[in-house]
C-alpha cells in the first residue's frame, strides 16, 4: 500500500548515518578514567598450564591489575555452559564440559584466553601481557574432526574418554538400510565443508563501566540484541539483578551468527570492570579475532541415497561429523542437528531417512552459528546428491529434481518440523528461464571454441527462519505531534530495519517512514522480552511484534477519534492515515494529539498512544529458493570465472525489494567465498595457519558476478505478514549452484566433485589428473 | 605497535646521516610492509626514518636509452605516466596491478625492492628488464641485487636513489594473483633486448630470478610456440596452502607463454 509502504523499494534509511561515519560501535565509545584491557593467549594447541608468575606484567609501566582464573575462582564466577542438550539412541545424555573463563590448568587451543592485564592505555596492556610468564608442559594436539575419531588420538576430555560426546541418531538405520539395498540406484557423496573464520567487519570489542552509586555496570559490546547477554552476564557470572547491568549495542558491524553469544572475554571485561569499580575497555585486533570468533562450519558428511528406477528418492542416509573444537559453545552441537538437520532432506522427499552425527572436540577454535548456521551445509549436500542421481539416472539435473520435490503443504519433514507452503518446480522454472538453461550447450560449444571450460549448475534449497525463541517484543510510541519511535526487541546490524520497520509504520499508521525514529540495542530502553536478531527472525518476529502493535495504537486511537467526532467507534474507519465517520474526518497527527491530552479522550481512558507486543509465533517460516551459476574455466591456470548468476527467491511477501535482494547479494557473496576461496586451516599440531588475510581468502569484487535476482513469492500461511526469513538464503544457494556448474564444466574430464574451496590449483589438479593416461 | 623516535630528514644526506647514527634505525618508504609488521609488533625499531620528504628520491625522467625511476616514487604514479607508458608499457601496467589503489598511492619502488619480499610485483620488472639498481654509494647490476627471502645485496645504511631500466625492444608482464593475498604467485616479465631475451620471475622462488631456459628458448625463436615444451622444474620453488610448487612450476610457463603473446 502506498508510496512507502509494504514492498516499496525504498532507500536504506540508515545509509547515509552510516556512510558519513556517524555509526556509534563499541571502540567509537570511551570513559573518563577508563583502563585499557589486553589478554595473554595461549600460544600453545594443546598444553598443561604448570605455573603463572604474573609479576612480571604486574611490574610493567601502567599496569594497574592482572587476573588469572584464581582471581575468577576466588570470587566464585562459574563457567561457561553449553546450552544443547542431545541424547544418543539409548537416551545417554550428551557430555558436556563447562568452559572457564580463563584457562585453567590446561590449555586446549592456540588463542585461548589465559589471563587478563589491564594498563592505563591498550599499548602498556598488550606490553605487559607479553610479559606474563607461564610455564606449560605441551601434550599432543589434534585438529581435524576426523583424526580425533582415531583409537590413539590425542583425548581432550579425560572425564569422556574419546572425542565424541554423544553419537545422535534421528533412529536406526535399519529400515533405512533396508530400502537402500532395494533401491534401484544408489550414489554416494563425501564432503568436507571447510571450516570459515567469520569476518565482521568490527572486530570484537567490550567497554564495562561501574557506577558504584548506582550499583550498576554499562557494557557497550557489539551483539545482536544484547538482552540475553544482559540476563546471563548479569545474573550467572556477576550474580546481579539483571537491570543492575546495562548492554548497549548501538551499532554492530557485521553479526552472522556469531555476535549472539556470550563470550568470555566479555565476561572477563565486564567482571574486572566491577572488580576494580572502574571502567575497563578491550578491543580485539584482527589476529585475536580470527583465533578467538567463534568459527563457522567445519563438517565431513557421508551420504548415500536411494531412488527407484523412475529417479525417485526411496531412501536417505548421512553421516556428520562437525568439528566442535575444544569447547562447546552455545549452540556448537546443534548446528547440524538442529541447524542444519531440520529442514533435511532439503526440498525432496524421503521416504526413509537416516541421520546420523557425531559432535567431535579438537584442538581448535569452538564452532558455532555462522549464516546458516546447518542449512548451507545441509542444502550443499542434498544438491550435491542431486546432481549424483542425475548421472546414475541418467536423468537431466532439472528433472531428478522435478521428480523429488516436495509438493503438498503442509509437509512435515523427517525431524518433525512443518513446512507451511512453497512452489518448488515453479521456483526452479523461473531461474531456469533466466538462466537461459535450455540453449546453455550452443554456450559450452562456443566457450570450447575459445578455449575455455563452460559449465552450468543448479542448486534448489530451504532455509527455516525465526526458529528458536518463540517471542519477539516490540514497543510503538506515537507522540503528541504524530511522530513514531519504535521500541525493537530485534536488532539490526546490516539488516535495514530502520527501514523497513518504518515502512510498516507507515504501512498501518499512515506515518510517512521520514516520522519514525528506530531504537534499538539498550537494555535500559528496548522491551523487556526482546530477544534480538538472529535465523532469519526479525521480519516474522520484530515485523510481527510492530504489526501487533500498531493495531493496538489503531485500535485506541479508533476510539479517541470516535470521541473527537462524536461518532460511534464501531462506525470510524482508518485508512491512509485519515479517521473518516459519516461526512466527518481527522487526522492521524490529530487524534494522537488528542490521545495525549487527558481532556479530550473519553472518560477511563489512560492518556498516551504507547503499545507493545510480546509477538509469539505460531511456527518458523522456510524461505526457498533456486540458484543458477554459470561458470567458464581458463583450463592453463584453473582460474573459475562465473559468468552468470540468477536467483530465484521465496522469502514470502516481500516487505522491501531492494532490502531483499540485498542480503541476497550478500549471502551469495557469502557462500561464494565459502566454495571458491575461504578456508580456515590448522595443520596436524593444532596451529591455525590461515591466521590474517594474507593467507585467509575473502570473496572479492572480481569472484562475484552480476547476480539477476527475481521472486518467487508464496505468502507464508503461518504468521501475520506472510513473510518468510531472507538473510540467510544466498549462503545456502552459492554453494552448490557454483561447485554444481564447475563439476558440469570439467564433466569431461571425469570429475564428479570439488571439495571446497574450489581453488585455481584445486580445479587445474583436477583437469590434469583426469587427463592423465590411466 | 611500540613506540620509536621519528624523523624527518629532507635530503639524502641527512637520510643517510640518521641512518648510520641510530643504534636500530629503519628506513621508511610507503611502509607498506613495515607498518603492518610494526603494528604486529613483528619488528620494533628503536628510531624510524621517513624517506618521503626527501625530494631528490621522487620522479620519472628518460635519460638515454632508460627510464629512471626515483626510489620515492609511488606504483600509481609509474603506472599513469606518459615516460614510462611510451618507453616500456610493461612496467607501466605491472605498477598498476601491484595491490589495490590504496597500497598504489603509498607503496614506492625503493620500498617495495629493498624489502624483496618474494611475492611483490616489482623485482620481476628488475630482474626481466635488466635494471640497474643506483644507491647512496654505488650502482647493483640486476642479476646481483636479489639474495633470497627479503634479502638482497644492499649493505647496513645503503639506501636506493633510483632505479634504472633500460628500454626494451618489447616486453609484457603477466601475473597470477594468490587467491587470499592477490600478491604474485608467479609474475613473469618477458623482455627483447635486440637477439637477448630476459625471462624474470618474481612470486615463485625466494627471489627474483631468471628463467634461463626460457630465455634460451626465446632467444632462438620469439614466440609462445617457442616455450611450449620448455618446463620449469619445481624444486627449490615455494609452496604455501593455497599453490604448491608444483602448481608455480607449471604457472612459470603459462604466465611466460602469455606475455610473449602479448609482448
Amino acid at each position: 500500500m502506498g508510496q512507502f509502504g509494504i514492498g516499496q523499494p525504498l532507500r536504506r534509511k540508515e545509509d547515509p548515518r552510516l556512510l558519513r561515519g556517524e555509526g556509534r560501535y563499541t571502540d567509537d565509545v570511551n570513559v573518563d578514567g577508563q583502563l585499557w584491557a589486553a589478554f595473554y593467549r595461549s600460544p600453545h594447541p594443546h598444553a598443561d598450564i604448570l605455573s603463572i608468575d604474573p609479576a612480571p606484567a604486574r611490574a610493567a609501566p601502567g599496569v594497574a591489575a592482572v587476573f588469572t582464573i584464581a582471581d575468577l575462582d576466588a570470587d566464585g564466577v562459574p563457567d561457561m555452559p553449553c546450552e544443547v542438550e542431545l541424547s544418543d539412541l539409548s537416551g545417554r545424555p550428551m557430555w558436556k564440559p563447562m568452559r572457564p573463563i580463563l584457562a585453567r590448568g590446561r590449555v586446549r587451543f592456540v588463542g585461548e584466553c589465559v589471563a587478563i592485564v589491564l594498563a592505563a592505555t591498550q599499548a602498556q596492556a598488550r606490553e605487559a601481557a607479553e610479559l606474563l610468564k607461564v610455564e606449560y608442559a605441551p601434550l599432543p594436539a589434534v585438529a581435524d574432526s576426523e583424526s580425533a575419531l582415531a583409537a590413539d588420538a590425542p583425548v581432550l576430555w579425560e572425564a569422556l574418554g574419546s572425542n565424541v560426546p554423544v553419537h545422535w541418531q534421528n533412529q536406526d538405520s535399519a529400515p533405512v538400510d533396508a530400502a537402500m539395498a532395494a533401491a534401484a540406484h544408489r550414489v554416494r557423496v563425501r564432503i568436507v565443508n571447510n571450516r570459515l573464520v567469520p569476518s565482521p567487519m568490527e572486530p570484537k570489542a567490550a567497554l564495562a563501566a561501574w557506577d558504584a552509586q548506582a550499583a550498576k555496570l554499562t557494557l557497550w559490546a557489539p551483539t545482536q540484541g544484547g538482552r540475553r547477554i544482559q540476563a546471563n552476564i548479569a545474573k550467572r557470572y556477576l550474580r546481579l539483578e539483571q537491570d543492575q547491568l546495562r548492554v548497549i549495542s548501538q551499532d554492530v558491524g557485521g553479526g552472522f551468527g556469531m555476535r549472539g553469544q556470550t563470550y568470555p572475554e566479555f565476561v572477563a571485561v565486564a567482571w574486572a570492570a566491577k572488580q576494580i569499580g572502574g571502567a575497563v575497555k578491550w578491543r580485539a585486533d584482527r589476529t585475536e579475532t580470527f583465533f578467538s570468533d567463534y568459527h563457522g562450519r567445519d563438517q565431513v558428511n557421508e551420504a548415500e541415497m536411494g531412488l527407484d528406477s523412475d529417479g525417485r528418492m526411496v531412501a536417505l542416509k548421512i553421516v556428520t561429523l562437525v568439528n566442535l573444537g575444544a569447547y562447546m559453545a552455545e549452540n556448537g552441537p546443534r548446528m547440524p542437528i538442529e541447524g542444519g538437520g531440520r529442514i533435511i532432506p532439503c526440498c525432496y522427499h524421503a521416504p526413509q531417512f537416516h541421520f546420523s552425527v557425531k559432535p567431535v572436540f579438537t584442538n581448535t577454535v569452538s564452532t558455532d552459528t555462522y549464516r546458516g548456521a546447518g542449512r548451507p551445509e545441509a542444502n550443499f549436500l542434498m544438491e550435491r546428491l542431486m546432481d549424483e542421481a542425475a548421472r546414475a539416472t541418467g536423468l537431466p539435473r532439472e528433472e531428478v529434481r522435478r521428480r523429488n520435490y516436495i509438493t503438498q503443504f503442509p509437509y512435515r519433514t523427517p525431524m518433525g518440523y512443518v513446512i507451511d507452503s512453497g512452489e518448488f518446480a515453479r521456483g526452479m522454472d523461473d531461474a531456469l528461464r533466466m538462466a537461459e538453461w535450455s540453449t546453455f550447450e550452443e554456450r559450452r560449444t562456443e566457450a570450447r571454441a575459445r578455449g575455455r571450460l563452460r559449465g552450468i549448475g543448479v542448486a534448489a534449497f530451504i532455509e527455516a527462519a525465526g526458529g528458536r525463541a518463540p517471542t519477539e517484543d516490540m514497543r510503538v510510541r506515537v507522540d503528541a505531534e504524530g511522530a513514531v519511535t519504535v521500541f525493537s526487541g530485534s536488532h539490526a546490524h546490516g539488516q535495514g530495519h530502520d527501514t523497513v520497520f518504518s515502512q510498516l509504520v507507515n504501512e498501518f499508521l499512515g506515518v510517512d517512514p521520514d516520522r519514525v525514529r528506530l531504537v534499538q540495542g539498550d537494555t535500559d530502553v528496548t522491551p523487556r522480552g526482546s530477544i534480538g536478531t538472529f535465523g532469519s527472525r526479525s521480519s516474522m518476529m520484530g515485523g510481527g511484534g510492530l504489526k501487533a502493535s500498531c493495531e493496538k495504537i489503531v485500535a485506541k486511537a479508533t476510539l479517541v477519534a470516535a470521541h473527537l467526532m462524536q461518532a460511534e467507534p464501531a462506525a470510524v474507519r482508518f485508512e491512509t492515515g485519515v479517521f473518516r465517520a459519516g461526512a466527518s474526518e481527522t487526522t492521524f497527527s490529530e487524534v494522537a494529539a488528542a490521545a495525549w491530552d487527558a481532556r479530550r479522550i473519553p472518560e477511563g481512558m489512560t492518556p498516551g498512544l504507547d503499545e507493545s507486543c510480546l509477538f509469539q509465533r505460531e511456527a518458523e517460516n522456510f524461505p526457498n529458493g533456486c540458484h543458477v551459476c554459470e561458470v567458464e574455466i581458463d583450463p592453463d591456470t584453473g582460474t573459475p570465472e562465473i559468468v552468470r548468476y540468477v536467483a530465484i527467491d521465496d522469502c514470502g511477501v516481500v516487505l522491501n525489494p531492494l532490502i531483499v535482494h540485498g542480503q541476497v547479494y550478500g549471502g551469495v557473496a557469502q557462500g561464494l567465498g565459502q566454495a571458491m576461496v575461504e578456508n580456515a586451516l590448522y595443520d596436524a599440531d593444532g596451529q591455525l595457519v590461515s591466521a590474517t588475510y594474507m593467507d585467509y581468502g575473502m570473496p572479492r569484487a572480481h569472484h562475484m558476478a552480476h547476480v539477476e535476482a527475481g521472486f518467487n513469492t508464496t505468502p507464508c500461511r503461518t504468521n501475520p505478514l506472510g513473510v518468510k526469513g531472507a538473510g540467510e538464503a544466498g549462503a545456502c544457494g552459492a554453494p552448490p549452484a557454483f561447485i554444481g556448474a564447475l563439476v558440469d564444466a570439467l564433466r569431461d574430464h571425469g570429475v564428479t566433485h570439488i571439495d571446497m574451496p574450489a581453488t585455481p590449483e584445486k580445479i587445474w589438479r583436477a583437469i590434469n589428473r583426469a587427463n592423465a593416461p590411466a | 605497535m611500540r613506540n620509536f623516535d621519528y624523523h624527518a630528514p629532507a635530503s639524502l644526506d641527512a637520510a643517510v646521516a640518521l641512518i648510520g647514527d641510530k643504534e636500530d634505525g629503519k628506513l621508511i618508504a610507503g611502509g607498506m610492509t613495515l607498518l603492518p609488521t610494526l603494528k604486529q609488533r613483528l619488528a620494533a625499531p628503536s628510531d624510524l626514518i621517513d624517506l618521503a620528504g626527501v625530494a631528490e628520491l621522487k620522479g620519472i625522467k628518460r635519460e638515454g636509452d632508460e627510464i629512471v625511476i626515483g626510489a620515492m616514487t609511488c606504483h600509481a604514479d609509474v603506472a599513469a605516466s606518459d615516460v614510462v607508458k611510451s618507453a616500456i608499457p610493461a612496467l607501466a601496467s605491472l605498477a598498476g596491478v601491484i595491490g589495490d589503489p590504496a597500497v598504489r598511492h603509498r607503496g614506492t619502488i625503493g620500498g617495495s625492492i629493498a624489502n624483496a619480499d618474494p611475492a611483490a610485483d616489482y623485482p620481476g620488472a628488475v630482474v626481466g628488464l635488466n635494471a640497474k639498481i643506483v644507491t647512496n654509494k654505488r650502482v647493483i647490476a640486476a642479476d646481483d641485487y636479489f639474495i633470497d627471502l627479503f634479502e638482497t645485496a644492499l649493505e647496513q645504511g645503503e639506501i636506493i636513489t633510483s632505479v634504472r631500466f633500460p628500454i626494451p625492444e618489447r616486453a609484457a608482464y603477466q601475473k597470477f594473483r594468490h587467491p587470499a593475498s592477490g600478491y604474485a604467485v608467479v609474475g613473469v616479465m618477458v623482455a627483447k633486448f635486440g637477439a637477448d631475451v630476459r625471462v624474470g620471475v618474481t612470486g615463485a622462488a625466494g627471489s627474483a630470478f631468471r628463467a634461463s631456459d626460457f630465455e634460451a628458448a626465446l632467444s632462438e625463436n620469439f614466440s609462445a610456440d617457442a616455450i611450449k615444451g620448455v618446463k620449469m622444474s619445481p624444486d627449490g620453488l615455494l609452496s604455501d596452502i593455497h599453490c604448491t610448487n608444483e602448481y608455480r612450476a607449471h604457472l612459470v610457463g603459462v604466465m611466460a607463454r602469455r606475455a610473449v603473446a602479448e609482448a
